[in-house]
């Protein structure tokens, strides 16, 4: 039993997709609940593994794996060359990510009560979906990888294409290709990396690659740094790098909120879970570097999103623009390559899911009693909504980096990092800090007490399915804020003696 | 030669061509004396049945040695057989899509000629598939190529399907010149036409002069047969031939026939020219060309997958996606890895099963309304969402999407053109890169069956043998791409990694 954990875990949405597949069409409530519910069994193993890592328990424990796939026939030479196996496993950076997929699935689904049509497919890709994300990042090997990362894709697609706003299936389209590309670029690294090495595993390449003696065909410095580069790119697409972003305004804006909770929140993520894990972990040196570049694109990504965020006049434009600024302090982060510099872009990652999993969700709120998201449009909501201004004046606190709150610990680390390695660049960059407080708050404050060219009398306030999102998400980024250490330790092993 | 010597050869290797051939006469003199009343379906049946029991011939002979008669014009070695059994496979799937053809006018008198060509079709297939010799291999070629044309212009009354055979005749026989140029090259040079006696001969040339005229030989042979696997240069004919063809047509020429012209191909190539030494005298000549093969699977690939961003037909849309298929198996076969069958067999494993399984939805949609503009998948999803997800799985695995069988294929490809040294990393990075483009078309149709409204009104009756189609490539697709294992597991065990192919 204990052996298929992560298995279970990763799978558990498809009893939802089975469930689903037998509900009338009609039943808008049923499908509903069913929707949400089939991602409770997810954020329960998920949290019993987080409790039981902090009990004691190893994190090799949860490792299964299952022979799948062997190409050729090299059996008689060395029955593990040229095989794919079935593996999952996780480390402390992937469990907390895993928790942080599960949780921000099961809210995500709550804020799709707002969906209007079609619910049935609607959950059904939705709990694809979690299965794509929960399935990333468990696998142990680089083909189980872009096969869960491609499994993304294709609900992703679907869910904008469909459910979305205006120019959704232009939105849609710009997502699958952009990302069809990135995952492309990622699928040569893989299969080079395999051709010459005879294996996908990833805990095996990090040492077969940095020791040419072991390996089939030798692979080349030069090589190395192609593959690194194609690497950076493949996951910049994702991140998004500054200049391959413009797929994820589209996405942002066009997508139904409760899947940019998900897209923004998880899937950006990857693109930052991919560069540690297989650009750090495989390719070292190559890292290091090119560190200085990463940090230079950082700060770009952080000042390119802040500036451009001031301008906006849709909030949810402002919201997209800030996600990139702030996938920026990821990189500033991982370019610092020091123990308290990728610390921090982890802390990023999982702070950033839930801030903006936590905008958006306010987002979808909005919205569905509105019906707008332009700044002009919307103004004074302090009055008739009182509690949802307030949570958004929390969200962008916590955003800004507020002490206390999630966001402040993450960005104090990153640019700790950076300072210690780069000071210049860190203090350009720390500028972008400066105005991601004023753009959110002069969207914020708009929306709140602004003047509107719009009546809203009679505004429904949060509705109580509304509240448990909001405060578990709210709650959560306090939590990480006052008490850094439930993310910290996980991480110890995973960060120790990066940078040397 | 007298009734002795004739009943010493082991006529059991050709079992299956026998069982073939016997249905074959059989539904011919059923058509010519059954009363016109009978309805002409049941032939269709009765020739599924014989492709069944070929098939079940052909596993009774899986576990033989390896074997040629006739004096070794027929081979049956486990590339034969491998191919044979997806060639049967692939006819089996056909013919129960041809039974289920209802076009508006024009088959309704030559329905009988229907079913029996497409198994004189298939004879000619496996024919060159166990062929050691040119001459038997050109038999079976044409054996193909005319049961083809008359397949093609088989809806006598509808123009699209007589400029369809007319050109296919035309763009065909010429392509059959050019081969058969190539062979007499070969037969000129050698005095033989047995594969392994060639073969023999020319690893011991030494005069370097022969060297040019091999060449050329390759390259005529190479032209010649890309008419049939639809590849670069000879490809022009695909889109229009496929549009005019009925369906069923189609979907014999764009996975049957393409699985022949490759068997062919790699027949002819490797036996041939993989025995004769290059000027340095250790790389052989395949080898020496692989250059060019990448170059014309790259323009191949380049081509298929752009043109087909344009086409608003259904059926010119699959020419061109099948073409773009065909450049992705040339990879496989310029990189001559060590994986080469088995990434080749596997991929044409996937394509008969998502290709076939995508014709038969197109047959569903299309031949009711007679057009087969591409709006016509408009609001599928609606109108039946089963159907719908099947084709999605179809063309998903046609785009190479993982969790289907098409992305294993195209998987173990680049696998095999990255592993060989120096690796194919231009030509995999192409094929990625076009599987990329491929998406904008894949994708499209995929918009209009779940985005769009609906266009037409009135369910859509899918008839059983129809049913039986989707269901098992639906089901193939999907395990194939869960767990090839088992079909790699087949390999390995039935086919001994093709060790016996020049042998």
């Amino acid at each position: 039993m204990d052996s298929f954990y992560l298995s279970l875990l990763v799978f558990s949405p498809l009893l939802g997709i089975v469930l689903l597949a037998f509900m009338p069409k009609a039943n808008e409530n049923g499908l509903k609940m069913l929707g949400v519910l089939g991602t409770v069994p997810a954020v329960i193993l998920a949290l019993m593994a987080y409790f039981s890592y902090l009990g004691g328990k190893s994190l090799e424990s949860f490792a299964e794996q299952v022979n799948w796939i062997q190409f050729g026939s090299f059996g008689a030479l060395d029955p593990n060359l040229f095989t794919v196996k079935y593996e999952l496993g996780i480390d402390g950076f992937a469990l907390l990510m895993i928790v942080l997929t599960s949780v921000l699935a099961l809210l995500a689904a709550i804020a799709s009560f707002h969906i209007k049509k079609e619910w049935k497919g609607y959950f059904m890709l939705f709990l694809l979906l979690e299965i794509g994300m929960l399935g990333v990042f468990t696998a142990q090997n680089l083909i189980l990888f872009f096969i869960f990362f491609e499994v993304t894709l294709i609900p992703m697609f679907f869910l904008i294409g469909k459910w979305g706003y205006f120019d959704k299936e232009k939105a849609a389209y710009s997502f699958l290709i952009y990302n069809g590309l990135g995952s492309a670029v990622l699928l040569i690294v893989i299969m080079v990396l395999f051709a010459k090495t005879g294996t996908t595993n990833i805990e095996a390449l990090k040492v077969l690659v940095n020791s040419p003696e072991q390996v089939l065909t030798p692979i080349s410095e030069s090589l190395k740094m192609g593959l690194f580069i194609a690497l950076l790119i493949a996951f910049g697409v994702k991140l998004p790098i500054f200049p391959l972003h413009s797929w994820m305004l589209r996405v942002h804006v066009e997508a139904p909120p409760s899947i940019v909770m998900l897209h923004s929140g998880i899937l950006l993520k990857i693109g930052a879970f991919g560069l540690i894990r297989f650009g750090m972990g495989i390719f070292p040196e190559q890292f290091q570097q090119l560190a200085v570049l990463i940090a230079v694109l950082g700060v770009v990504n952080l000042l390119y999103g802040a500036f451009l965020a001031l301008i906006q006049t849709d909030f949810k434009m402002v919201l997209a623009y800030s996600s990139i600024s702030h996938m920026g302090i990821v990189l500033i982060g991982l370019g610092a390559y020091n123990e308290a510099g990728v610390q921090g872009a982890i802390f990023q990652v999982v702070s950033h899911g839930l801030i903006s999993a936590l905008l958006f969700f306010l987002v979808s709120v909005l919205y569905e009693r509105v019906q707008t998201t332009h700044l002009k449009n919307l103004g004074g909501l302090a009055k008739g909504m009182p509690i949802v201004s307030g949570f958004l004046l929390a969200g962008a606190m916590a955003s800004l980096g507020l002490p206390g709150m999630s966001g402040f610990v993450s960005e104090f680390m990153a640019f700790l990092g950076l300072f210690k390695e780069m000071p210049i660049l860190a203090a350009v960059g720390a500028l972008g800090i400066i105005l991601t407080a004023v753009y959110l708050l002069r969207a914020v404050l708009a929306i709140t007490y602004g003047k509107s060219n719009r009546e809203y009398a009679g505004i429904r306030d949060l509705r109580s399915y509304e509240w448990a999102p909001v405060l578990v998400l709210i709650g959560l980024i306090i939590l990480i804020g006052v008490y850094p250490a439930v993310l910290s330790q996980p991480l110890e092993t995973l960060v120790l003696g990066i940078g040397g | 030669m007298d009734l002795e010597k004739l009943l010493s050869f082991d006529w059991g290797l050709m079992a299956p061509e026998f069982i073939i051939l016997i249905a074959t006469v059989l539904l011919t003199l059923l058509d010519l004396f059954l009363p016109k009343k009978v309805n002409r379906r049941i032939l269709g049946w009765i020739a599924f049945a014989s492709v069944l029991v070929a098939i079940a011939a052909l596993g009774g002979l899986l576990g033989e040695q390896v074997g040629s008669i006739l004096h070794d014009t027929f081979r049956l070695d486990s590339f034969a057989k491998a191919f044979k059994l997806l060639l049967l496979v692939g006819s089996a799937l056909v013919l129960l899509l041809a039974i289920d053809y209802q076009p508006k006018e024009g088959l309704n008198e030559y329905r009988g000629e229907f079913y029996y060509l497409f198994l004189t079709g298939l004879l000619g297939t496996m024919i060159m598939s166990s062929s050691g010799d040119l001459i038997t291999l050109f038999v079976g070629l044409e054996l193909l190529s005319i049961s083809s044309y008359i397949l093609a212009g088989l809806r006598k009354k509808n123009l699209k399907s007589n400029e369809s055979a007319m050109k296919y005749v035309i763009n065909g026989s010429i392509s059959t010149a050019i081969t058969l140029f190539g062979m007499s090259y070969l037969y000129g040079i050698t005095g033989s036409t047995n594969l392994k006696a060639m073969a023999g001969t020319l690893t011991t040339l030494n005069d370097p002069q022969y060297i040019y005229l091999l060449g050329l030989s390759f390259f005529m042979i190479f032209v010649g047969l890309s008419f049939k696997l639809a590849s670069v240069p000879f490809h022009m004919w695909a889109p229009d031939v496929y549009e005019g063809a009925p369906t069923p047509v189609t979907a014999f020429l764009s996975v049957v026939s393409k699985i022949a012209g490759f068997v062919i191909l790699i027949r002819v190539m490797v036996s041939i020219y993989s025995a004769i030494p290059m000027e340095d005298g250790t790389t052989p000549m395949l080898f020496g060309l692989q250059d060019f093969i990448g170059f014309l699977a790259a323009v191949t690939m380049i081509v298929g997958n752009l043109v087909a961003l344009r086409q608003r037909n259904i059926k010119r849309l699959f020419a061109y996606s099948s073409i773009a298929h065909a450049g992705y198996l040339l990879v496989a076969f310029t990189a001559m890895s060590y994986v080469m069958f088995d990434s080749i067999w596997f991929y044409m494993l996937a394509y008969v099963f998502m290709n076939l399984g995508a014709f038969a939805i197109i047959q569903l949609v299309t031949t009711k309304v007679g057009s087969e503009d591409i709006a016509h998948f408009a609001g599928l999803y609606r109108r039946a969402p089963i159907l719908a997800v099947t084709m999605a799985v179809f063309i998903l695995s046609l785009a190479g999407i993982p969790g289907t069988a098409g992305f294993i294929g195209k998987l173990n490809i680049f696998l095999g053109a990255l592993m060989v040294s120096p690796s194919h990393y231009v030509l995999a990075s192409i094929m990625i890169a076009t599987s990329v483009i491929s998406y904008f078309y894949y994708f499209g149709i995929m918009t209009q069956m779940f985005f769009r409204p609906r266009a037409e009104e009135g369910k859509l009756k899918v008839p059983a043998a129809t049913t039986a189609v989707l269901i098992i490539c639906a089901a193939a697709t999907i395990l194939f791409g869960v767990m090839p294992q088992l079909a790699f597991d087949f390999l390995q065990s039935n086919f001994n990694q093709f060790l016996d192919f020049m042998g």
